[in-house]
């Protein structure tokens, strides 16, 4: 494997941060390579800081109107709405994070 | 013995409910994907009001759909697909008529002719450390919006989000193949630019051999 043959290589080995399945010529080449572990590490990098990025706020006015304009589109679907316990406002919940499953 | 305990409903729970018609199930649902959905929209258009468009047009498309949704992906991985589209529905309006499908395979969509990487240093600091700093966010955002569409949209929902390779596929009606080709041109085209910026400049290595 020479450096071109790497670079074509790294999708399947670079997911997200992380590199996985490295198979021997990869590994070999790379364990050879200075310019290679660099560029691989520098991709690697670039990834984590785009992941690691401040999420982006929703604006609370958009918000509101977004929670309207969602509420009338699932009356005219489903009907109306049934008031009390049922009707936890998103507003009250707060803003969990995804949970990844 | 009996536990008072009330556990939080899972996002499978609340997708059960929100396809029997519950509305706060679905505004719990909503409340988990809308920071990835927003978020996903302000990445592809790089502009609140249209980001605000596609993530309101996302959540009604799920509404209308949510009965019929199959549950062959997790339901992230559904609004983001939803998120994607109605972002490059936007992005295509915009960009008006002349901007070629972002589908149409183009001789760019081969492995031939990939840049090679120029600027090769380790960076300065790891990428934890820079992520806490306020002017980095400007430059990634600056780095992203400058990569072409049908790049920027492969390295967001594949490297940003962590879809798969054939989810990211499906969302952008590619092939395999041709997400495999923008995303590494997407990979390196950032790491040249955020490597120019945040490499060590005493460290800069100089291929001894042809690195094409």
């Amino acid at each position: 494997m020479n450096c071109e043959e790497l670079l074509k290589a790294l999708n399947d080995h670079v997911d997200g941060a992380e590199l996985t399945e490295l198979c021997e010529e990869f590994s070999q080449h790379l364990a050879g390579c200075n310019p290679c572990q660099i560029v691989v590490d520098n991709i690697r990098q670039t990834i984590s800081l785009y992941r690691a990025g401040e999420p982006y706020e929703m604006p609370a006015a958009f918000q509101e109107r977004l929670q309207q304009s969602l509420k009338s589109r699932w009356e005219e679907k489903f009907g109306s709405i049934s008031t009390g316990s049922s009707t936890v406002g998103f507003r009250e919940t707060g803003l969990d994070r995804p949970s990844e499953n | 013995m009996e536990s008072h305990h009330v556990e939080e409903p899972t996002q499978f729970d609340l997708l059960r409910g929100a396809k029997a018609g519950n509305f706060s199930a679905f505004q719990q649902l909503l409340n988990i994907l809308q920071p990835r959905v927003y978020g996903l929209a302000w990445r592809i258009l790089q502009q609140q009001q249209d980001a605000e468009d596609a993530t309101q047009q996302t959540f009604l498309a799920m509404i209308e759909h949510i009965a019929d949704f199959r549950e062959e992906s997790s339901i992230a991985t559904w609004a983001m697909k939803i998120a994607s589209n109605n972002a490059l529905k936007i992005l295509r309006k915009r960009r008006g008529l002349n901007v070629i499908s972002l589908s149409q395979i183009q001789s760019e969509d081969q492995y031939s002719d990939v840049p090679t990487p120029d600027f090769i240093a380790p960076w300065a600091k790891p990428a934890d450390e820079l992520a806490q700093e306020a002017e980095v966010q400007a430059e990634l955002d600056t780095a992203l919006s400058q990569l072409d569409d049908k790049y920027r949209l492969v390295f967001i929902l594949r490297d940003v989000e962590g879809l798969s390779v054939r989810e990211t596929a499906e969302a952008l009606e590619l092939t395999e193949s041709t997400v495999k080709v923008r995303l590494l041109r997407a990979r390196l085209a950032l790491r040249e630019r955020l490597t120019r910026k945040f490499g060590n400049a005493l460290q800069v290595v100089k291929t001894t051999h042809n690195h094409s």
